[in-house]
């Protein structure tokens, strides 16, 4: 089973974001960088599926150089090799443009199943997945909670609203993932230690052929939302005169209920 | 059609989802400032009452992909059929409501039709020509001012930001006649959670619940949530707990919501939590620790024991409503 991994490194998620000067990025100098979450489920479903019938996991990634970082890590949990595309020319990139990239990446190595986190907790965009899929002319199921590979058959649960559907296609597909799936697992002292020998390959876009695709969504600026603040903290003595001053002012002020 | 622009409205249970005709309403409101006219595609079977809905929010043309092939949401064929009435129509425009199906199907017809999409947006505004669009980003630590290029834009509205606005025409009908094409997928099961309760991401009221409900009894949040007619949510610690099932999550890895009201019971406020609330309407936290970070961001603040607030809530407020 020759199973592929799309991971990108963004801040961790108890960071303090700040717009930069230009506007249209953030401040990047003190974050701490980490696997997004979504695609720790994707390494950790990944090397479940090569124990189970064997294979080799590969990690493909988009990134700056402390990019390499995220991938060691995911070396570490026990993925078997890594492709960083690491090219300035993909920083101004939009998700189609990334996705452009993944592909061309992704159909040199001949998947029969690619595993992706649903959404990047940075820029929230919901559509690399799909998009690399589209290109590479398989079937995208996302947001699963479960898999099982029987021959060249998948099964999938996935939720949908409302309720869990369960989806069966023929692989090679292109799965994303959803809490619940798993557990991941932390890399262990021999794990790093094993990464640091696992081949990782650094690629530019002249190497895959390409010329950088115009980013057609354009970020013009960034700023924080509105800051909120503490607001009244309600009074009373007994948790019945607090509960009637709440719903009192929830009623005549806020107008909620 | 140079001035065309689409709408995908999406049918749950029968009925045009309330996000869609937020998405309908905004459509609208880009027709008119262009000068054009709205066209609303609905998916799935027995769509007659979305449609009449639809009607109401100005669309000038309804187009009913009808069909019991489409009943249930697949990726393929879904974006296969919208994307073939794109096509025909050249709208410079599509809005599609930011639920599961939506983003998926938006995230599809980008990637087939090479079409620039802004996700989840929160707001937009004209600047002459150009409609500037507000999404979040970072977990909605940042909101990000986008342009698109290209056609069609695509823009995924997130529910409780664009109002709708009633606006009565006398829309003509059309019946997809087109090609639905195979899908590479089949649906071999589908469960229903039974609920009664409105979509958390959807809802105008969310009761959450976090570790401090200290186990998986969460009657007395969901009797004041059935009281409210709100959702229920929960924070990841409930979660990993095992105490609420994965999709109740709210956070930054869990979903965004954005009611006019949510209760916060037992929940710390940690910055992950906070990225999936910060911006319902009015936030109140009650907890029993003064020092808790989410009474730094709460409207209303109730420091106490959940399990003795709550219950009084419950009785005040059907006190409130057999007064009224
Ligand atoms: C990568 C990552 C992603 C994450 N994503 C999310 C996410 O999407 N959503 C999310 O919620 N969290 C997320 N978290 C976790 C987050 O950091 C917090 O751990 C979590 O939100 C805490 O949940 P809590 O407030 O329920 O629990 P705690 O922080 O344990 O707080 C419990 C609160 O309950 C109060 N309490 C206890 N008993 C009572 C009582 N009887 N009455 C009233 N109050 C009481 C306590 O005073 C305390 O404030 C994420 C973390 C990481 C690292």
């Amino acid at each position: 089973m020759n199973i592929v991994v799309l991971l990108k490194q963004v801040p961790s998620t108890d960071s303090h974001i700040e717009p930069g000067p230009n506007g249209a990025s953030i401040k990047t100098a003190d974050l701490k960088w980490v696997i997004n979450p979504y695609d720790e489920f994707a390494v950790e479903e990944a090397i479940r599926v090569r124990e189970a019938k064997g294979g080799t996991v590969t990690i493909v990634t988009i990134g700056e150089a402390k990019a390499v970082e995220a991938v060691r890590t995911a070396l570490a949990m026990g993925a078997d090799k890594a492709v960083l595309v690491q090219d300035p020319a993909c920083a101004g990139m939009d998700g189609l443009g990334i996705a452009q990239v993944l592909a061309a990446v992704v159909s040199g190595l001949a998947p029969d199943l690619i595993i992706a986190g649903q959404r990047a907790v940075d820029d929230e965009n919901w559509l690399v997945p799909a998009a690399v899929a589209h290109r590479l002319g398989m079937p995208c199921i996302s947001l699963v909670i479960g898999q099982q590979i029987d021959g060249d058959q998948i099964e999938c649960r996935r939720t949908i609203e409302g309720g869990i559907a369960t989806i069966r296609a023929k692989l090679p597909v292109l799965i994303t993932t959803q809490r619940g799936l798993n557990e991941p697992r932390y890399a262990s002292l021999q794990g790093v230690m094993k990464a640091k020998k696992k081949p990782l390959n650094t690629l530019k876009l002249s190497d895959l052929g390409l010329t950088p695709k115009t980013a057609a969504v354009r970020v013009l600026a960034m700023k924080h939302p509105p800051m909120r603040t503490a607001g009244k903290k309600i009074a009373g003595s007994t948790p019945a005169e607090k509960a009637a001053e709440l719903v009192r002012l929830l009623h005549e002020e806020a107008k909620a209920i | 059609m140079p001035n065309t622009i689409l709408a995908i409205g999406e049918v749950s249970q029968g009925s045009l989802r309330k996000v869609s005709i937020e998405a309908i309403s905004e459509a609208r409101r880009i027709a008119d400032h262009i000068g054009g006219s709205l066209q609303v595609l609905i998916l799935g079977e027995n769509l007659d009452a979305a449609a009449a809905k639809a009607a109401e929010y100005g669309a000038d043309t309804l187009i009913l992909a009808d069909d019991p092939r489409l009943a249930l949401y697949l990726p393929d064929i879904w974006s296969g059929v919208a994307a073939d009435v794109i096509q025909t129509n050249t709208p410079q425009y599509v809005l599609i409501g930011s639920t599961t199906t939506g983003r998926d199907l938006a995230a599809c017809l980008s990637a087939m039709l090479d079409a620039p999409l802004a996700m989840d947006c929160v707001g937009s505004r004209w600047e002459g020509d150009t409609l500037v669009i507000t999404r979040p980003m970072y977990g909605g630590k940042v909101l990000a001012d986008v342009t698109l290029e290209g056609s069609p834009r695509i823009i995924v509205n997130r529910a409780n930001f664009f109002p709708a606005v009633p606006k009565k025409t006398d829309a003509s009908l059309i019946r997809y006649e087109g090609v639905i094409p195979e899908s590479q997928l089949t649906i071999a099961d589908v469960q229903r959670e039974a609920s009664a309760r409105p979509e958390l991401t959807e809802a105008d009221i969310v009761v959450s619940g976090g570790r401090g409900m200290g186990g998986a009894d969460f009657s007395v949040i969901e009797k004041l949530a059935d009281l409210l007619g709100a959702a229920v949510g929960a924070s990841r610690s409930a979660v990993d707990e095992g105490w609420r099932p994965v999709s109740d999550q709210v956070g930054q890895t869990g979903k965004v919501v954005s009611p006019n009201l949510y209760i916060a019971c037992g929940i710390s406020g940690a910055i992950q939590h906070f990225a999936g609330m910060q911006t319902s309407k009015v936030i109140v936290a009650i907890n029993k620790d003064p020092e808790a970070p989410i009474f730094t961001k709460a409207d209303y603040g109730v420091v106490g024991d959940l399990f003795e607030v709550v219950p009084a809530m419950i009785e005040q407020i059907t006190r409130l409503k057999s007064a009224q």
